[in-house]
């Protein structure tokens, strides 16, 4: 399992109920079935890759997230993630009021854009970034965003929502192993990971 | 459901299946209809495979689609040319698998593939019912299958698994007896009829009852209105493809001709295909049965039934895991009926996957062999066995 992935489970207490936003095939939720003994559901609009988790035995919904977020009664669930997929959302704010809806806890990763290698690729080249975490063209790629680390921070303080927990890694994109960044990680880190709670009334 | 599909004789199969006949009689009661009318007693031709465990906690019942019937799989004889219906997904290694699950398929009450409905002879009269059958609902033919479930000494299924009018049976089932129901499978289908459906079903029935033989469903004696079905066929048949599978299929190809023939022979591949379709439907089904199950669809409508107009409440009576499949070309039964479904499921917390399929073969796409759709089933299964394994 990927490195990210591997850092999400660390956080989820056996027994919980999860929502898994973008599941792809599904292998977070095989993890936490298996391991934490979870309760899972999924979304995921690729149909072959719904197809597969739901092959699997894994309880996922073929659809978009915005709308099929939106059918959830509030605290459906203790978890809600949202793993690599920021970078697709139309509208992260009201995607992540909404995760913060259904579920008490959220759980958002993302590919960290002011990573130095992508700074110094801007400014030695002069053209948009391709990384391992970002692997595509500015004509080819699904994501309608980039993020920085510090920007996410940013927005979380905008929209109040408090961080309980976050950690920054660096680990390619598809790898198995990693190493948490402690120091200046907007700069250092290839991912970003945080768990997002309640905002206070 | 088509007969169009090629069954595929290959494979794995069951084998060998005998026709049985179950006699559902409540408490010396017979069935009352949801109509309010009364028979002494109806009988269901049934057909199973595979072999119930002993805590028999592994039988799948599979409702089969309008004018199909309880032959899912297997064969009747060694000379017979083709296997049941779901041949494809009903054996040894295949989704629904006779290693490992005991299947039954039962023919639904209004039928004539050996369960009670018009053609059965009326003990008071001693001539065929006719249109004097009680016009029976999904949930009347459910209530039978309930009957042959608990005479088979089952007391929990396993899963309920169907297609399209099938899979009305299956949503039925998961409303009505929750208790005793663990997953439900409906495949292209809807929680009701649209104004689309409806008239297509109307328009059939219209082709019947406008035939002059039809007699007002007297014609037992008289022959029958075989016209007006083989129309009434041809209706449904257009349903069940779409735009793009008769356009790969037939396209405007001409019959056996390289001219028009300016009058009204079948011209095109098409006409000719349907005329066939048509008078082969003929052969097995009864004019006054299509009659009865096409209005049984139309009335099927599981909010007003079960939560006083909402899909919601109707579906806070369930308990079981739900696997709801939608084709992307069914345009008889669109996805946005299926999402429906299931956005009312997840509103109650319900355990619910779902997935639309792509297929360009419209709403006959689940008897069709594809990949897609037995990795689904066998998937969800195979889950729901091994937690129900678990649990024990």
């Amino acid at each position: 399992m990927r490195f990210d992935l591997q850092v999400i489970a660390s956080w989820i207490e056996p027994g919980s109920k999860v929502l898994d936003l973008g599941c792809r095939t599904g292998s977070l939720l095989s993890y936490l079935t298996r391991e934490k003994d979870i309760v899972g559901t999924g979304i995921e609009i690729d149909e072959d890759a719904a197809g597969q988790a739901i092959a699997k035995g894994l309880s996922v919904i073929h659809g978009d997230i915005y709308e099929e977020l939106e059918d959830y009664p509030d605290n459906a669930f203790d978890y809600v993630i949202l793993s690599q997929a920021l970078m697709q959302v139309t509208n992260p704010a009201i995607c992540i009021r909404d995760m913060l809806r259904v579920g008490k806890l959220g759980i958002v990763s993302f590919p960290n854009f002011t990573h130095y290698k992508n700074r110094l690729q801007m400014f030695f080249t002069g053209r948009a970034p391709v990384s391992k975490e970002l692997p595509y063209e500015w004509y080819n790629t699904p994501n309608i965003r980039v993020i920085p680390i510090t920007d996410f921070l940013h927005f979380c303080k905008n929209m109040n929502v408090p961080i309980v927990k976050e950690v920054a890694i660096s680990t390619y994109h598809h790898d198995e192993k990693g190493r948490v960044i402690t120091f200046l990680p907007n700069l250092f880190a290839t991912f970003g990971i945080f768990m997002l709670g309640q905002s206070e009334a | 459901m088509s007969e169009y599909i090629e069954h595929n004789a290959h494979g794995p199969s069951v084998g060998l299946v005998v026709k049985k006949t179950f006699i559902f009689d409540e408490n010396g009661a017979g069935l009352t209809f949801d109509s309010g009318r009364t028979l002494p007693s109806v009988s269901l031709a049934y057909e199973t495979c595979g072999t119930l465990n002993e805590d028999k906690s592994n039988a799948i019942l599979v409702c089969h689609a309008l004018t199909g019937d309880s032959h899912m799989a297997g064969y009747y004889a060694e000379e017979d040319p083709k296997p049941g219906w779901w041949d494809l997904m009903v054996g040894p290694g295949k989704p629904l698998d006779t290693n490992k699950y005991f299947i039954i398929c039962s023919n639904t009450i209004g039928s004539c593939m050996g369960s009670t409905g018009p053609m059965t002879i009326n003990p008071d009269t001693g001539q065929p019912y006719g249109t004097s059958f009680p016009v029976a609902t999904i949930g009347d033919m459910v209530r039978c299958q309930r009957g042959l479930i608990d005479h088979l000494g089952i007391d929990t299924l396993l899963a309920v698994v169907g297609g399209s009018v099938g899979g009305m049976q299956v949503l039925e089932w998961s409303v009505r007896y929750p208790d005793r129901v663990r997953a439900a499978l409906p495949l292209a289908t809807t929680t009701k009829h649209s104004a689309q459906a409806i008239a297509f079903n109307e328009v059939a029935r219209q082709a019947i009852m406008a035939d002059p033989t039809w007699n007002q469903g007297n014609y037992y004696e008289t022959g029958r209105p075989e016209h007006g079905l083989a129309v009434a066929r041809m209706v449904g048949h257009i349903t069940y493809l779409s735009d793009e599978s008769m356009r790969q299929k037939f396209d405007r190809r001409l019959q056996d001709r390289v001219e028009l023939s300016f009058d009204f022979e079948a011209d095109f591949q098409v006409e000719s295909y349907l005329r066939y379709q048509g008078n082969k439907f003929v052969d097995r089904f009864d004019a006054n049965s299509f009659l009865y199950l096409t209005k049984a669809a139309d009335y099927f409508n599981l909010e007003n039934q079960y939560g006083d107009g909402s899909l919601v409440a109707a579906f806070s009576r369930a308990s079981c895991r739900y696997l709801v499949i939608s084709f992307t070309s069914d345009w008889l039964y669109p996805t946005y009926q299926s999402k429906n479904m299931v956005k009312a499921m997840k509103k109650n917390g319900l355990d619910v996957s779902f997935c639309e399929i792509e297929a360009p073969w419209g709403h006959d796409a689940f008897l069709l062999p594809n990949d897609r759709l037995n990795g689904l089933l066998s998937g969800f299964l195979n889950r729901v066995n091994s937690e129900i394994q678990k649990d024990t």
